[in-house]
Formats: structure tokens, C-alpha cells, sequence
């Protein structure tokens, strides 16, 4: 499995999202928002967290219209998989790719720390290690992580399951106390209509080793490489 | 050139001769400002030069000392470590948000302009009470300053301090420590070598923000500083910092450059005379050449602008091209604006036509230095012998003392800082912050390094050496606590007006003390900075001399942090406790005091106490251990069962000292540590103990969370349920911070 890590001025989850994957097994490379064309050699693309252009203005807003985003969205549309993380995940609402949009955090401020999901799919390529229902720690470290929709989206994303992790408690209850930014329906994650599009807050990539605090999110990156080891 | 010009730009008229002298003429304005600048205390620490080289500065694993852009030590495996550690303290009196943002953005290009990957950002900082708004603002400001600047740039926060006395009411103190990896041969440094090589800036344009920050650093701050000093503050931009750390360390890899600085205080004058001072050559600069944000700007504004996030680099002959090329990958540009020429001049010209032309060592070395008279004030020696025997006695419930002091904002969780900061970016944080110390891992390696800050300013105020050597002597305590060998110092002196005896005798008794302990740490000095003037309308800060220490750890898997992790294990007590309580949180907080010796400290003991910590850690028999310090013997045992709130444990402990139990629970005695173990193992670290000579008892039992919190002394107890512990410890901040002013 060979992963692109689209990087852009201001991304600064790349090293880490590279190092995951490495980590599983997986081949990663960055790949700098500049070169154009190259992601079809890849199996998939990875949206790294960061500040692209400071996100001076909304978060992701400039990064969605970076041209490389063209073979992002193309390479979407073919079918391959996608995985944005915190701002990566802003790009990809930006960029259209999935619906609704993050905004500030409902106290305004900065958040960093440990929370806890709940795998609410496990049937996606990027969680079949995971067990249905299985609260994972991970951290979160985010200004602008508030997910937000209109009644409808909200509605059609839950009607057809397409929220992947959801905040929870220690007791897998997804409480307003464990809510870290006041996400509508406590969303942490959610996947497009095809599947093949992930888009979460949390960092799985900071989530690989114990001495880190926490293995919970190396089966994120391992689902991903064995799905895609299985279809070559 | 008239006096008055002369004494606005900070220079005194012995120095004014001085300069004539050196110049063999009258300076024009331009000169002015440039010696005004380069001889400010910020620059030329003209008034601390002479106590700084009594401190300790080798080492074999030292491989730059002061005097660089930052210190660099061997951390085995290849690996070096550049760390520093400097003061935004008067900008962030004026903007908060800025200052501080700009903190970090500074001591970020002090460690990649080394060749370092800056891997972890530390930050100390010192308000007044919290019970004053404005003081609120100031601290909120700063802390989402220091957060945003650097999650942007992706710089996990590993640690640090926040301490709140009146001490530092209108005059905080926002230190800012960056430490970065480098492989040993990577090392890059200041200087201009090569005549003909081209000078380039690289980064952001140069405008009008923070002229004369430097001298403005370097004079008292008044009740009008407010407004009018808001221009001398620079604004920070952390997304070009994140491309100009990138783009210079691969400019660093290409090799087509000899060197690079920051340009920092005083600008693209003292990034052009260092680096030339350095290799012993000179410059010419053209400042049409300079890229300007604005039009119209003069030499005098170009030389003396601290926009921030500019670099100079010396590119090779020949290889200014691919300078550029890198740059333009990172969107950013280099421009040419002069070149490293051999007659040892700073040759200043504009549109050809010279504007300025100074010899470089004699303005680069030559400030005056000074020895001050120093004399101590009587009022503190008056507090010092201040008779404290009736706080021995406890006034009421000694329970209900215990949760006052465990919620006071100094002693109460910094949860509410740190979770604004990103302390897991890059992956590497293996000890994130609210424990003892810092740690990074290296990735590729079974080895860490660790890092903390440390200085409780009471105690320096009250006694000058020897609250320096505990602030010493408690980082390394810290980093012993995590398992890491504590190695080499940064140290950040924040202090008052110099000229002014009393303060100069606080400068020069705490040097003294720092000194000593770092000899008898072995932790050399490797640089830092010197921030005076912090006095508001005649008031100085508590003198705080902040000692930034890093440790190694050659085994990740000896990583010890201070929460307690089992029930069932046993609490063991290193030291001795006393009933010193001079300079105590329980002073402050049930006297309002802040009074007496600060407490005792042996260089010998904390030695051994290191050692016996380290040892215990090396043999992995420990399951915590944690630095008992402020609040005391009862609120270290506290923060041990509360840790991060996220398991908290409970704590049955049993105290059989002759002390009187205000002395037992409260006094901060230095030397001691709180360890934890599973019971097999309880012998053995007594045994290792006994070997450093270290005292050790058992004092009782980690319990489960719902058998509560209890400490039986001979004559007294205290017992507290967690869930009232945690409300205090935890919830102390968020309600001091998140309710609406007029609810409190």
C-alpha cells in the first residue's frame, strides 16, 4: 500500500501521518501541493492536520482551492480512498467532498487534549480492526473543530450511517460533557456517500504506540493498508 | 546631536563619548541608533556581562556554549540538542496576545537557525493575582498566544510554569524556552565568513513594526507605556514561521549557505555586525536593496525594525541562486542586500551614498560593561527575619487549609493552559505537560530528552543566592523525577532596574547562587538572556532568575512520571521534612505573607537525592515519583493521587515526624521526592537510598479513589474525599477564567 501525504504551506501533521503509516507496514510519501498529477500512482490520500495558510481565513478554505485539490477530488471520484485529519477534514468539507463545515469550538478556544470516540462503523476500509462500538482514546488538538450542518444533512448523515466516530464517554455515552467543541450530534468523523471519503478531527496518528499514550489509533492505519493489500 | 537626542535613545553621555571615540567623530542619527540598539542592555547586556562570566559554561558534552544563537549539547547516538530559553516580558505587559506570540516565534528561530528541528516549546510565566482583571486579561491573552503561535507552527508545548503574585502585578513575566534535535554534524552557526559571499534576507518583508524594541526592552515601564509603546511590539505571523523553519533547514541541508541568524532585537543591525564580529570580517549593506513592506521607510527605520520572522543568511559565492530557488519552493523570498567584505566595518549605504560606517568589534564587544553597586535592601532583610513561629500554629481546619491551598491558582491544575496548547504534535511526547518535566523521545533511538522550568521568585526575593540554587536544585529534582540525568541550564534572569543598588545586589547574590549549584550539578550554563527594567512606576518584579534545565533519558522505557498508578502500592518519602515555612504558598495564601528565610538547601544532599532517584528509576522499580514543592509535603502527595484527573487514586498515609503538622503538611522543605512502588519492591528502593545516603521511610498506601485522601500525624489529620480534591485542584482555574467578570 502507497499512501500520498498532500502537504501544503502550513500543514503540519505530515511527518506524523507519514510515520503511521510507515509504522503499520504502509509506503508513504509527501507529497507538496505544488506537484500535479502524481496521486494517481497512489492508493491512497491522506489530508494531513496543520494550519494551511495560517487559516487566516476559514480553516481549509484556501487549502480546497489549492490545484492539487482537482486530483483530490478526482482521485474521490474514481474511488479511492481519502482520509482527512482536523484540518484536512476542514479542507475536505471546503472542498466540498463531505458536507456541513467546522467551525470554532463552542468555548472559542484552542483544544488539546486526550478525548474518547466511539467506532460507530465498523464496515468502512478505514476501520474494519476496529470493533463495532469500541471507544478509543485519541487526542484531539484543534481550534476549529465544531461540526455543524443544516437539519437535513445532519439527518441524512445519521439515516444513512455515514458518522464514523462520535465523542463519547468513558461509558461509550456520547454526553454533552464528553463533547469537546460542541459538534452537533457529538460528530467526530463522518464518511462520504461512497464510502471511500474520511474526514475526522481526532488524531489517530498520534495514537500508535503506548508510550505516546495510547495505541487506539493504529487500527485506523491498519484497516487501511490490509483493504487496500486485499483489493490489489 | 543634541543630549536630549542622546539620552532618547538610551545612551548615556559617558557612552556618547564612547561612541565619538570609537568613531573619531560625531555620529550621524543612523549611527546613533544603531549603537543605541546594539548597546542597549537586551543586546549588550551592559549591566550583566560581568556577573554572567562567573557562571559555569563547559563541559564535555557541550558543544556550543553562550554566545550563539542557542546551546548545544551531545545527547549520544549522533544527536545534539540546541536549546535556549528568552523573555518577551515588556511586550506582553503592553499586548498580551502578540507579545507572547512573538515569544515563541523568537526563541523558534534561535534553535533552527542552528540547524535544529525545534521539537518542543516550554513557556514560564508570572502574572499578578488573578483577582484583577486586567491581570486576567494579561494571562489570557498570553496563554492563547503562546498556544496559537505555536500549534500553528506545530511545535508541541511539553511544559513550563504559570505563577501568580502580586509580585509581578503590571509586569509579567512571559519566558519562553524551544529546545530542537540536530544530527552532531548539522550544526550550523552565526557567523559571516567568506569575503564576497552574499548577505540575503530571507522571510518576511521588513516594516515599521517594533523599532527600538530592544532599548524599549531595556527601560522601566510606566503607567503610560500602555498605549504608546503598542508600535514597539511586533505582530507575529506563524504560518511564514512554519515555511521559514522549513525552507532554512533545507537551506541549512544544501549547503549553499556558511550562515544564518535571527533577526531578532535590533534587527538586520545586530544579525549583519554579529555575524560579521563573529568571523572577524565586515559588511556592506544596501539598504535600497532591503524588501520593504512600505514605501519610504530610512536607513535608521530599515536597521532598527524587528519585523519579525526575517533571517539573514551569508550565502556561498556563486549559490545565491539556489538560495532563492529554495525559498521561492517555500513562497517566500531572498533578496541580496550586501556582502561579507574583509576590513572589519558595518558599512551602511543607501542608494551608494553611506549612511553609516562602524567599525565592528567595538560595536559589537565594545559596549561598556558595568559593575553596579550592589546593596541589599533593608525591608527584605527585615522580611527575611521576620519571626514566623505563630503560623506554626494551625488556625482552624487543617482539611479546609489543605483545599484552600490546593485550589490557590499556583498550586491548582494548569489543565486550563495546557489543553490550549498541542502537546502531542510530532508524535514524540512521550511526559506532556502538569508533571515534573518535558519529554521528547528520539525517534530512531532508545533515548529521550526531558526539559522544565523552574524559579519560585519568593524565594529569591527573600534571599537571592539562596532561592537561586533551589530554583537550581528543583529542576534538577524534576527531571531526576522522570527518569533524565539532568545535563545543562538556559537560565532567563528577570530582574529590576540594575542602577538601583538594591536590585543589582539581587542580580549579582543570585548569579552566585546559580553558579554554585550548576557546579555542583555539572550543569553548565549554555546561554540565556537577561530581561531588566521589569519595574512598573518604580516597582520591580520579584527577582526571577528562570532556570530552563534539560535532562538525557538513554532508555525511553525508565520514563517515570509523578501520578500515582496502582492501589495497593507503597508511598515512599525521600528526605527529610522540617518546619521551614518561609516564602510558602501557605504563608501567602493564609497570611498574605510573603516572609521569612526561604528554606534550607544542601547541594550535596539534592545531589545524592538525584542520584538515588535515578537509580531507582534505572532499576525500574519505581511506578511514580514527583518533586515535593509548592503547597508542601500534603498538596505533592495531592497532585500524585489526582494526576491529569483522568484515574485519580486515593492516598492513606501515616507521619510519625517531631515536626509540628503546619511545618509537616505546608513548609516546602527542598530535598525531598515522593516515590511510589508496587510493595515487592518497597526494599529495594530503601536499599538504593541508604546507598546514596538518602533518607527514606515508608509513610503509607496508594488507596482506591473511593477510600478518600487521609494523612494521620502525630497530633493532627487531614482527610478530604477525591471528589472535593479534584474540584478544588481542577476547577480553580476555569472559575477564576470562565466566569463572567462580575460573578466573582
Amino acid at each position: 500500500m502507497k499512501a500520498a501525504v498532500v502537504t501544503f504551506p502550513g500543514s503540519n501533521g505530515d511527518f506524523d501521518l507519514r510515520e503511521a503509516v510507515q509504522w503499520v507496514g504502509g509506503e508513504a510519501h509527501i507529497v507538496w501541493h505544488r506537484e500535479r498529477g502524481g496521486l494517481k500512482n497512489y492508493d491512497a490520500v491522506l489530508l494531513p492536520g496543520g494550519f494551511s495558510y495560517g487559516d487566516y481565513l476559514r480553516a481549509g478554505a484556501i487549502a480546497s482551492l489549492s490545484p492539487i485539490m482537482e486530483d483530490v477530488v478526482a482521485f474521490a471520484k474514481a474511488g479511492g480512498p481519502v482520509l482527512g485529519i482536523c484540518n484536512g477534514f476542514q479542507t475536505l468539507c471546503e472542498a466540498r467532498l463531505l458536507p456541513g463545515a467546522l467551525i470554532r469550538n463552542e468555548q472559542l478556544r484552542f483544544e488539546g487534549r486526550d478525548i474518547r470516540v466511539r467506532v460507530e462503523r465498523n464496515d468502512t476500509v478505514f476501520t474494519t480492526d476496529y470493533r463495532q462500538a469500541q471507544v478509543l482514546a485519541i487526542p484531539i488538538a484543534h481550534g476549529e473543530g465544531n461540526y455543524e450542518a443544516d437539519k437535513a444533512t445532519l439527518e441524512r448523515l445519521e439515516g444513512d450511517g455515514r458518522v464514523v466516530f462520535r465523542y463519547v464517554d468513558a461509558r461509550g455515552e456520547p454526553t454533552e460533557e464528553s463533547n469537546p467543541n460542541g459538534a452537533w450530534h457529538n460528530i467526530a468523523g463522518i464518511i462520504n456517500e461512497a464510502g471511500n471519503v474520511l474526514g475526522m478531527m481526532p488524531h489517530p496518528e498520534r495514537a500508535m504506540e503506548q508510550i505516546l499514550g495510547s495505541t487506539d489509533g493504529a487500527a485506523l492505519f491498519t484497516s487501511l493498508v490490509s483493504s487496500l493489500v486485499e483489493s490489489a | 546631536m543634541t543630549p536630549e537626542l542622546v539620552a532618547d535613545h538610551g545612551l548615556s553621555p559617558d557612552e556618547y563619548e564612547r561612541v565619538r571615540r570609537i568613531l573619531e567623530r560625531d555620529p550621524t542619527l543612523t549611527e546613533l541608533g544603531v549603537f543605541s540598539a546594539m548597546w542597549s542592555e537586551h543586546c549588550g547586556y551592559k549591566n550583566s556581562r560581568r556577573l554572567l562570566r562567573l557562571l559555569p559554561t563547559e563541559a564535555p558534552w557541550v558543544i556550543q556554549g553562550p554566545g550563539e544563537n542557542a546551546g548545544v549539547i551531545d545527547v549520544g547516538d549522533g544527536w545534539a540538542l540546541a536549546f535556549k530559553i528568552e523573555s518577551h516580558n515588556h511586550p506582553s505587559a503592553v499586548e498580551p496576545y502578540q507579545g507572547a506570540a512573538t515569544g515563541v516565534g523568537g526563541i523558534l528561530r534561535d534553535i533552527f537557525t542552528m540547524g535544529a528541528r525545534p521539537v518542543a516549546v516550554l513557556d514560564s510565566l508570572r502574572f499578578g493575582d488573578l483577582d484583577d482583571a486586567r491581570v486576567r486579561y494579561l494571562f489570557g491573552g498570553v496563554v492563547s498566544g503562546v498556544g496559537d503561535y505555536g500549534n500553528c507552527v506545530g511545535i508541541p508545548n511539553i511544559g513550563g510554569e504559570v505563577v501568580f503574585d502580586r509580585g509581578y502585578e503590571g509586569n509579567p513575566i512571559v519566558n519562553a524556552m524551544c529546545l530542537g534535535l540536530l544530527r552532531k554534524e548539522e550544526l550550523i552557526t552565526a557567523s559571516a565568513t567568506g569575503v564576497g559571499n552574499a548577505l540575503m534576507t530571507v522571510g518576511a518583508r521588513t516594516g515599521r513594526d517594533g523599532i527600538h524594541g530592544a532599548t524599549f526592552a531595556s527601560e522601566e515601564l510606566s503607567e503610560g507605556s500602555d498605549e504608546s509603546s503598542r508600535p514597539q511590539v511586533q505582530v507575529g505571523d506563524p504560518f511564514t514561521e512554519k515555511l521559514l523553519l522549513e525552507a532554512s533547514l533545507e537551506l541549512i541541508k544544501s549547503g549553499a549557505i556558511t550562515g544564518i541568524q535571527d533577526m531578532g532585537a535590533a534587527g538586520i543591525t545586530s544579525s549583519a555586525s554579529e555575524m560579521a564580529g563573529r568571523a572577524g570580517n565586515g559588511v556592506e549593506l544596501e539598504m535600497t536593496s532591503v524588501p520593504t513592506r512600505e514605501r519610504g521607510m530610512t536607513p535608521y527605520e530599515i536597521l532598527l525594525s524587528e519585523s519579525q520572522e526575517r533571517m539573514l543568511v551569508v550565502a556561498e559565492k556563486g549559490r545565491e541562486g539556489e538560495v532563492k530557488a529554495i525559498l521561492a519552493k517555500w513562497e517566500l523570498e531572498a533578496v541580496e542586500i550586501g556582502h561579507v567584505t574583509d576590513d572589519g566595518r558595518f558599512r551602511v549605504v543607501e542608494n551608494g551614498v553611506l549612511v553609516a560606517d562602524i567599525p565592528v568589534l567595538p560595536l559589537t564587544q565594545g559596549c561598556p560593561t558595568y559593575e553596579r553597586e550592589g546593596v541589599e535592601s533593608e525591608d527584605i532583610v527585615r522580611l527575611r527575619h521576620t519571626d514566623l513561629s505563630e503560623h506554626l500554629i494551625p488556625e482552624g481546619d487543617l482539611t479546609k487549609t489543605f483545599l484552600l491551598l490546593l485550589g490557590s491558582p499556583n498550586i491548582a491544575s494548569k489543565r486550563w493552559v495546557y489543553r490550549q496548547y498541542d502537546t502531542t504534535i510530532r508524535t514524540a511526547t512521550a511526559v506532556r505537560p502538569g508533571g515534573d518535566a518535558g519529554v521528547i523521545r528520539i525517534r530512531g533511538t532508545t533515548r529521550a530528552v526531558a526539559a522544565t522550568t523552574d524559579c519560585n521568585g519568593r524565594f529569591v526575593y527573600l534571599e537571592p543566592r539562596r532561592g537561586a540554587m533551589i530554583a537550581v536544585a528543583e529542576a534538577a529534582r524534576n527531571l531526576a523525577c522522570v527518569g533524565a540525568l539532568p545535563t545543562a541550564i538556559t537560565n532567563n534572569l528577570n530582574f529590576g532596574n540594575p542602577l538601583k543598588p538594591h536590585i543589582y545586589y539581587q542580580l549579582r547574590e543570585a548569579v552566585l547562587g546559580m553558579a554554585a549549584a550548576c557546579e555542583a550539578f555539572e550543569t553548565p550554563v549554555t546561554g540565556g538572556n537577561v530581561s531588566l527594567y521589569n519595574e512598573t512606576d518604580g516597582r520591580a518584579i520579584y527577582p526571577t532568575p528562570v532556570i530552563g534545565m534539560v535532562g538525557v533519558i538513554e532508555d525511553v522505557s525508565t520514563i517515570t512520571r509523578h501520578a500515582f498508578t496502582a492501589s495497593g502500592d507503597d508511598i515512599i518519602l525521600l528526605g527529610t521534612n522540617t518546619e521551614e515555612l518561609g516564602g510558602s504558598e501557605y504563608l501567602y495564601v493564609t497570611a498574605d505573607l510573603v516572609a521569612g528565610a526561604p528554606p534550607a538547601v544542601d547541594l550535596d544532599a539534592e545531589r545524592s537525592l538525584q542520584g538515588a532517584v535515578l537509580a531507582m528509576t534505572r532499576a525500574r522499580v519505581l511506578h511514580s515519583a514527583h518533586d515535593c514543592s509548592d503547597g508542601g509535603l500534603v498538596c505533592t502527595l495531592a497532585e500524585c493521587a489526582l494526576g491529569d484527573g483522568e484515574s485519580p487514586l486515593g492516598v492513606r498515609v501515616k507521619l510519625d515526624d517531631d515536626v509540628r503538622p503546619v511545618g509537616v503538611l505546608f513548609g516546602e522543605a527542598q530535598g525531598r521526592i515522593v516515590v511510589s512502588c508496587d510493595p515487592a519492591h518497597s526494599e529495594e528502593v530503601l536499599r538504593i537510598a541508604a546507598l546514596h545516603e538518602v533518607p527514606a521511610q515508608k509513610i503509607g498506601k496508594v488507596t482506591a479513589a473511593a477510600e478518600g485522601f487521609s494523612i494521620a500525624l502525630r497530633a493532627a489529620s487531614v482527610s478530604a474525599s477525591v471528589a472535593a480534591m479534584c474540584d478544588a485542584y481542577f476547577g480553580a482555574l476555569p472559575r477564576l477564567m470562565d466566569t463572567p467578570a462580575r460573578e466573582i
